[in-house]
């Protein structure tokens, strides 16, 4: 996504129109980016459980996954995750990685 | 032949030049507090109100804080608007004042200077004005009541074309409580010079905006650099508003102004009335005594107008600053004297240039002192501060 220049941003930093939080995304400032592994994923929840912003999404469905069968999936919503880290963290399989973000 | 007008002429004191200013540019909402050397120009606008000769709304509030908060408020729905403040007043308000700027509300605000507590002093300099240069409002300092009039109109109409928050400084006591004969302006001539005119943003009920929005680091450096560019752009258009005010009433002072600086060796760069009005008269006793002495008195402070002061002092051997207000702990203390030291590096201009800090908590500041100060920089060209008036 390209942003507006200086030039280009209402004059005193005004919000012209209201509702514009349901368009604007709010992770621009993520400098490290959380990728799941789903094969080291084992569905334990505690990324879903501990993310401050509720960016984890839990994703319903029929997930073959190597040997095994999941009814469940975890993926990230990139336009809200800040890139704490906490879900790296915590994810005692160690299936959660964080990547630099490229600009 | 043209048609002489009669000439309306009070004996006004700068704060009461700044209070007729703000009637005749007929204001909608003064936030007032009482600080000292400030209060009289409230006062002077509430009889005004009282009297049915304005027609604003005044709002009474518990601090500068809060008068500033109030001005913004209002300015934000449209309104023109105006405060004043001094000293401790306008550190309490300082906060606000980055908000001012930042949401680009045209507000005027009439600042006698004063010094700085501890220890408490009411008496007059430029601490306060000087505390305030980095918070991105364009910042005039005149130096007679005639000037503030003038000013306070030239303000509303730099304000409100490039939409910046504008400070009109002058000397606390020395000018805000001394009487002087000011030329008044019709007041339907200065309303029809500074129309009101309509703002991009202001909030409005039909149409919803927001004011004030957090701004993560992906926009909040596009903003204040905005402020940057409003600011240059500002300082075009102050001489403009400057030269259109000369052509209406009859008066302009330009960004820079200089007095005997036409062929003058020697020069003494000050602010405000009193260090201007003995510079001026302490020249003229150096050039009898045959030293080719001129002042330079800076008026536009913010943004800085680099260029007039290069070129004033293009022709000197050397020159002193005087300056009302201490930086402390900064390479040379006072403030006008990194600013224009800075402005002669970045044009690569090299030349002596010595820093004086006089009249700090209104120490008083006689011709003598100027006259020494041309006496030094001719025996003795060199660089450096001084702090003149002072025990040690």
């Amino acid at each position: 996504m390209t942003l507006p220049k200086a030039t280009e941003l209402p004059i005193g930093a005004v919000i012209p129109e209201p509702g514009s939080t349901r368009r604007n995304t709010t992770a621009g400032w993520r400098t490290l980016r959380p990728v799941i592994n789903d094969e080291r994923c084992v569905r334990c929840q505690l990324c879903w459980l501990y993310c401050p912003e509720g960016t984890i999404v839990e994703k319903k469905g029929v997930f073959k996954v190597g040997g095994r069968t999941y009814d469940v999936r975890y993926e990230i919503n990139y336009d809200y995750c800040k890139g704490c880290g906490i879900c790296a963290n915590e994810c005692p399989t160690k299936a959660i990685e964080m990547v630099p973000e490229t600009p | 032949m043209m048609v002489q007008k009669t000439k309306q002429v009070e004996a006004l004191t700068s704060n009461y030049a700044a209070a007729y200013a703000v009637k005749a540019v007929d204001v909608d909402v003064i936030a007032v507090y009482p600080i000292t050397p400030q209060t009289t120009i409230i006062e002077k606008l509430s009889e005004f109100i009282a009297n049915g000769e304005l027609n604003a709304e005044i709002i009474h509030v518990e601090s500068e804080h809060s008068a500033l908060s109030a001005v913004v408020g209002a300015s934000a729905t449209g309104a023109r608007v105006f405060t004043a403040t001094s000293s401790q007043g306008l550190e309490f308000a300082h906060e606000v004042l980055h908000i001012a700027s930042g949401f680009r509300l045209p507000i005027v605000m009439a600042v006698p200077g004063r010094a700085l507590s501890a220890p408490i002093s009411i008496h007059g300099d430029y601490s306060d004005v000087m505390n305030a240069r980095d918070t991105g409002w364009v910042i005039y300092i005149a130096a007679t009541a005639q000037e503030v009039y003038d000013t306070v109109i030239q303000a509303y109409k730099l304000a409100e074309s490039v939409l910046l928050p504008v400070m009109v400084a002058y000397d606390g006591f020395l000018m805000s409580h001394t009487m002087e004969p000011v030329e008044l302006n019709d007041e339907e001539e200065v309303r029809s010079f500074v129309p009101r005119a309509a703002r991009p943003y202001t909030l409005n009920p039909r149409r919803p905006v927001t004011m004030g929005p957090l701004a993560s680091p992906d926009w909040y450096y596009e903003l204040k650099y905005q402020q940057v560019l409003a600011l240059r752009e500002a300082y075009k258009a102050a001489a403009e508003v400057d030269a259109q005010y000369g052509r209406r009433f009859g008066r302009r002072y330009g960004l820079v102004e200089g007095y005997r600086m036409e062929d003058a060796d020697y020069a003494i760069v000050v602010y405000g009335g009193a260090a201007y009005g003995n510079a001026r008269e302490a020249a003229d006793r150096a050039r009898e005594a045959g030293i080719a002495a001129g002042v330079v008195r800076v008026r536009l402070y913010r943004p800085f107008p680099t260029e007039e002061v290069l070129k004033a002092l293009e022709g000197v051997k050397a020159f002193a600053v005087v300056d009302r207000a201490i930086m402390f702990g900064s390479p040379a203390e006072g403030p006008l004297y990194k600013d224009i030291a800075t402005a002669m590096y970045i044009h690569g201009v090299d030349k002596p240039a010595l820093n004086v800090i006089h009249g700090i908590g209104q120490r008083p500041i006689y011709v003598e002192d100027m006259y020494k100060i041309y006496a030094a920089l001719r025996e003795n060209p060199r660089r450096g501060v001084v702090f003149m008036g002072v025990r040690i």
